[in-house]
């Protein structure tokens, strides 16, 4: 090959590097090493991991233990999907290009929005691009933030901030949830999680009413799986619509890679951010999707861009749509069922131990519920790890004596009574 | 609803055929709603062994959502017919330029999916991830020494959230400098990403030309740098796949004006182990895991966008960031005065992280630099082959890992275009380079093979080009007309936009 182009060396390749910036020793790496011996090595990195597998896990805070079916990464992890690239040569990705519009259908009919893109990376930065979108009216670039909404999504929108020119502003709930957002004709949007970083129901249509009286926009995160029992954020009148979409279908993996997701109504569909999928026809008038609306995007738009996400998460939206076809609507609203149900019943029997008690007394809430504790809640989690449980992600409050507790459909009554006995024991 | 592809003519020469093969029977099907039945399911849940608790009726869904009903069966010949509707690396030669579309090592997805790893919850205190967390430090410090970095952060999901990350650490080191700039300087031959994230930053783009070789004019870049200028975002080997020749002054000039550095690590693949941006004097360095190290692209992500920056700015950098204790073990350290905060929810797209991890270390140090070897002689030989029907775009500088050719003197020779090319290049069995990017070269054909392939498949390839060329001549309206061996042929785009079809 080198006698093709007319050289001698390999050296030759890399001649127009000047010398004074070329590496003149090696990489301080080690050498490269067999598949069998980087097996060994990252086999011992993962055993030092402990992890939902030998954990009896009830953590949640953003991430949950849900059962993810076979069939969802039997066919996601197909390899002519996952060693793709995004589809610029439609005629070669229209299996990708379909299975994103599926998916963009299922966000709506889960939703009762009108429109969702094709995905953004996770649930935090999905809200970061929602409040862009929010603050593209003018005159209105202030941010209200519930309380209540998860800190690492308030501390994101921090990060973003810095660039955008805004800092997010909270308002103070009561006892955990809802709160009175006083909204000024200058304010973009007003932000609730529902169910809340607490797990709490919110009152979200009287939240949204006041944004809307005032004119501002509003957005809700929201759990996935909890839309088989508690109304859309269509329904509750959001006009933005974001959610971690880890739940659909994605493993944990220690954090990511996660999906973003985002709805909004068709009003705002050329101010969204990401690649959306259209449908269309070819020459011979055969049905087929394309990227489309692609003026809003960053490699036609340039600095005029809605945002400046290219690479996405579509491999994780992928996953999702084979995960909701798995469930369908019976599936999904007995799902929801179960995770209320069996999060009721742990609230009720982790309370009944001596010195536990719910954070915010009835509040009603989905999968995940905050306690009170009479110790540090870090010290009392440490403890149940000892005894095999994963018991929760310890909160600020309550001077750290607060844990939440989220329980999916994985748990079983067993589990459940076990970790309210160990709970016992630990705090005896 | 579709039907079967459309016979070539029988008069026209012998077709390969684009490598995508529907099998099954069920090749006129639409949707999964399509498939929907009432009452069919796959879903399979144990029986609720607590007692059901009502939720308060006023937030209750009323209407079942309108989820597709199907059985298991269904979404498996499904999706299986889809992912046959795709072309990805494992297909074939795949050399869209700017991309590194690099073949993928099986063991990478094998060690992601280790359940110490993909089953750890995020929200884990640290003692009990101590695995995860060496495996972030020791790649991190990897990527240093790549780079020539002193400390990296890998929480940016993908490249362009790198961008972000990397000029909002330009904006907190000038706030702390105590002026605030306004501008960033980009090449006209930039990613769109650049401009983007420049914006999204708080910044004004300034476009920087280029000058008749392809690469920086850094007279010009002199004269429009001044006080106001933050920072210079570069990509080295450029868009062009050029190797900025002049750097030390490139960088010079912009540090001289109190400015920053910014390395888009877009094209590192061609230099791992040759040099180092650090040493070039970039100050912030993104690194695209999926482009140079191998992570699958995921039919568009997910990715990992890794940022590195010198000593001096390491105090900016997001948290939490993984600190190594005296005792040898691992923490996640979560505040930090001047950090700029959070870039992502959790650590960054972990899954990915491991799976650079993987090729990173299973190629070494030696390893990395045959990488970077292999994937420019690949693209000189093979521009070398195509360059007679396809001039080079800027033939005087010797392209690194990718080249930038350009179809103008066919288009004017037979009015046939870059995107009929690459159409054509399809019904000849491959996926075709990138088109009409970058911007800045007319008829653009950006090809990067990458250093997976083998002399025969850029062979064959080239011989496609060189068919596609020929036939231009000859044939014109086979390359009008392609695809004609896709599922589906030429889409209407402004059709889709036109009249929005964006869910069933």
């Amino acid at each position: 090959m080198l006698r093709a182009i007319g050289l001698s060396s390999v050296d030759q390749l890399f001649d127009q590097i000047p010398e004074a910036v070329r590496l003149d020793r090696p990489l301080d790496l080690p050498d490269g090493v067999s598949e069998m011996e980087i097996l060994s090595d990252m086999r011992d990195l993962a055993a030092r991991n402990r992890s939902a597998e030998d954990l009896v896990c009830f953590a949640g805070g953003g991430a949950y233990d849900h059962f993810v079916p076979a069939v969802v990464w039997a066919l996601a992890g197909r390899s002519e999907f996952y060693t793709s690239y995004t589809p610029y040569q439609p005629e070669l990705s229209q299996g990708v290009l379909q299975a994103l519009f599926e998916y963009q259908s299922m966000i709506c009919d889960l939703t009762g929005l009108e429109v969702s893109n094709a995905s953004l990376y996770d649930g935090a930065t999905a809200l970061a691009e929602a409040v862009n979108l929010a603050r593209s009216a003018p005159g209105r670039g202030r941010v209200l933030v519930s309380s209540s909404v998860d800190a690492r999504y308030v501390d994101t929108l921090r990060t973003y901030g810095r660039g955008a020119g805004y800092e997010p502003e909270l308002f103070d709930t009561v006892e955990g949830r809802g709160g009175e957002p006083s909204v000024g004709d200058d304010v973009a949007c007003v932000i609730v999680q529902h169910p809340n970083a607490y797990g709490l129901l919110e009152p979200a249509r009287e939240l949204f009413g006041a944004a809307h009286a005032a004119g501002a926009r509003a957005i809700q995160v929201f759990d996935p799986l909890s839309l088989g029992v508690l109304a859309p954020p269509g329904d509750l009148r959001a006009d933005i619509a974001v959610a971690e979409g880890q739940v659909l279908g994605n493993h944990l993996n220690h954090g990511g890679p996660y999906l973003g997701v985002i709805a909004t109504r068709l009003d705002d569909v050329r101010r969204l951010p990401g690649r959306i999928v259209g449908e269309t026809v070819d020459v011979d008038e055969r049905i087929g999707y394309v990227l489309t609306l692609q003026a809003r995007e960053q490699h036609i738009r340039r600095e005029k861009a809605t945002s400046n996400i290219c690479t996405n998460q579509t491999l994780m939206a992928v996953a999702a749509t084979v995960y909701l076809g798995w469930l369908g609507p019976q599936g999904l609203e007995e799902l929801g069922r179960q995770c209320a149900s069996k999060a009721a019943y742990a609230a009720e029997r982790l309370s009944e131990v001596p010195g536990v008690e719910p954070l915010f007394g009835d509040a009603p809430f989905f999968k995940e519920f905050p306690l009170r504790l009479p110790r540090p809640a870090g010290e009392v989690r440490d403890a149940l790890m000892e005894r095999g449980y994963l018991a929760g992600v310890p909160l600020p409050d309550a001077r750290g004596h607060a844990l939440l507790v989220a329980v999916t459909e994985r748990r079983t009554r067993e589990q459940i009574d076990g970790l309210a006995m160990a709970l016992k024991e630990v705090l005896a | 609803m579709r039907e079967e592809p459309r016979t070539p003519a029988e008069t026209a020469p012998p077709r390969v055929g684009a490598p995508l093969r529907v099998q099954g029977p069920r090749q006129g099907h639409g949707t999964l709603k399509d498939l929907s039945r009432p009452g069919r399911r796959a879903f399979s849940l144990p029986e609720l062994d607590v007692p059901e608790t009502a939720l308060p009726a006023d937030q209750l869904r009323h209407v079942r959502s309108g989820l597709p009903e199907v059985a298991e069966r269904d979404l498996v010949s499904h999706f299986t017919r889809l992912s046959q509707l795709n072309y990805g690396v494992d297909t074939g030669f795949y050399p869209l330029g700017s991309c590194s579309m690099k073949y993928n090592p099986k063991i990478a997805e094998n060690v992601a999916q280790l359940p110490g790893f993909q089953r750890a919850h995020p929200q884990q205190p640290d003692h009990s991830v101590q695995g995860s967390l060496e495996l972030m430090w020791r790649l991190e410090h990897a990527l240093c020494e790549i780079t020539g970095m002193a400390r990296a952060t890998l929480q940016p999901p993908a490249g362009a959230c790198g961008e972000l990350t990397g000029l909002l650490i330009m904006r907190a080191h000038h706030e702390r400098q105590g002026h605030q700039r306004k501008r960033v300087a980009i090449p006209d031959s930039s990613h769109g990403t650049n401009p983007a994230s420049v914006r999204l930053a708080g910044y004004e783009a300034l476009k920087i030309p280029s000058d008749a070789r392809g690469l920086v004019d850094v007279s010009a870049l002199e004269k429009l740098i001044d006080e106001d200028v933050a920072g210079l975002m570069l990509t080295n080997p450029n868009t062009l796949g050029l190797f900025e020749e002049e750097i030390e002054r490139v960088t010079a000039a912009v540090h001289d004006i109190g400015g920053l550095v910014y390395y888009d690590g877009a094209n590192l693949n061609a230099i791992l182990g040759r040099c180092r941006p650090g040493d070039m004097g970039f100050d912030i360095v993104h690194i695209n895991t999926h482009k140079t190290f191998a992570t699958p692209h995921g039919g568009g992500g997910p990715g990992a966008g890794p940022v590195g920056v010198t000593e001096e700015l390491v105090p900016y950098l997001p948290v939490p960031r993984v600190e190594r204790l005296e005792d040898g073990s691992f923490e996640l350290e979560h505040e930090a005065a001047d950090s700029i905060g959070r870039m992502h929810g959790f650590l960054g797209n972990f899954g990915v992280l491991v799976r650079a991890y993987a090729y990173v270390f299973l190629h070494g140090g030696d390893g990395l630099r045959e990488v970077a070897e292999r994937s420019v002689l690949n693209a000189n030989y093979l521009a070398e082959r195509v360059k007679g029907a396809f001039p080079l775009a800027y033939a005087n500088g010797r392209p690194m890992h990718e080249f930038v050719a350009t179809a103008v003197p066919l288009k004017e020779e037979t009015g046939i275009r870059a995107m009929d090319v690459a159409k054509r290049v399809i019904d000849l069995g491959y996926h075709p380079s990138t088109v009409y990017f970058p911007l800045v070269v007319e008829e653009a054909l950006m090809v990067e093979p990458t250093e997976t392939e083998t002399m025969e498949s850029l062979d064959a390839f080239a011989d496609a080009m060189l068919q596609a060329h020929r036939e231009a001549h000859e044939d014109p309206e086979l390359l009008h007309e392609a695809p004609v061996t896709t599922p589906v042929r030429r889409l209407h785009e402004a059709r889709a936009a036109r009249h929005l079809i964006l869910r069933w």
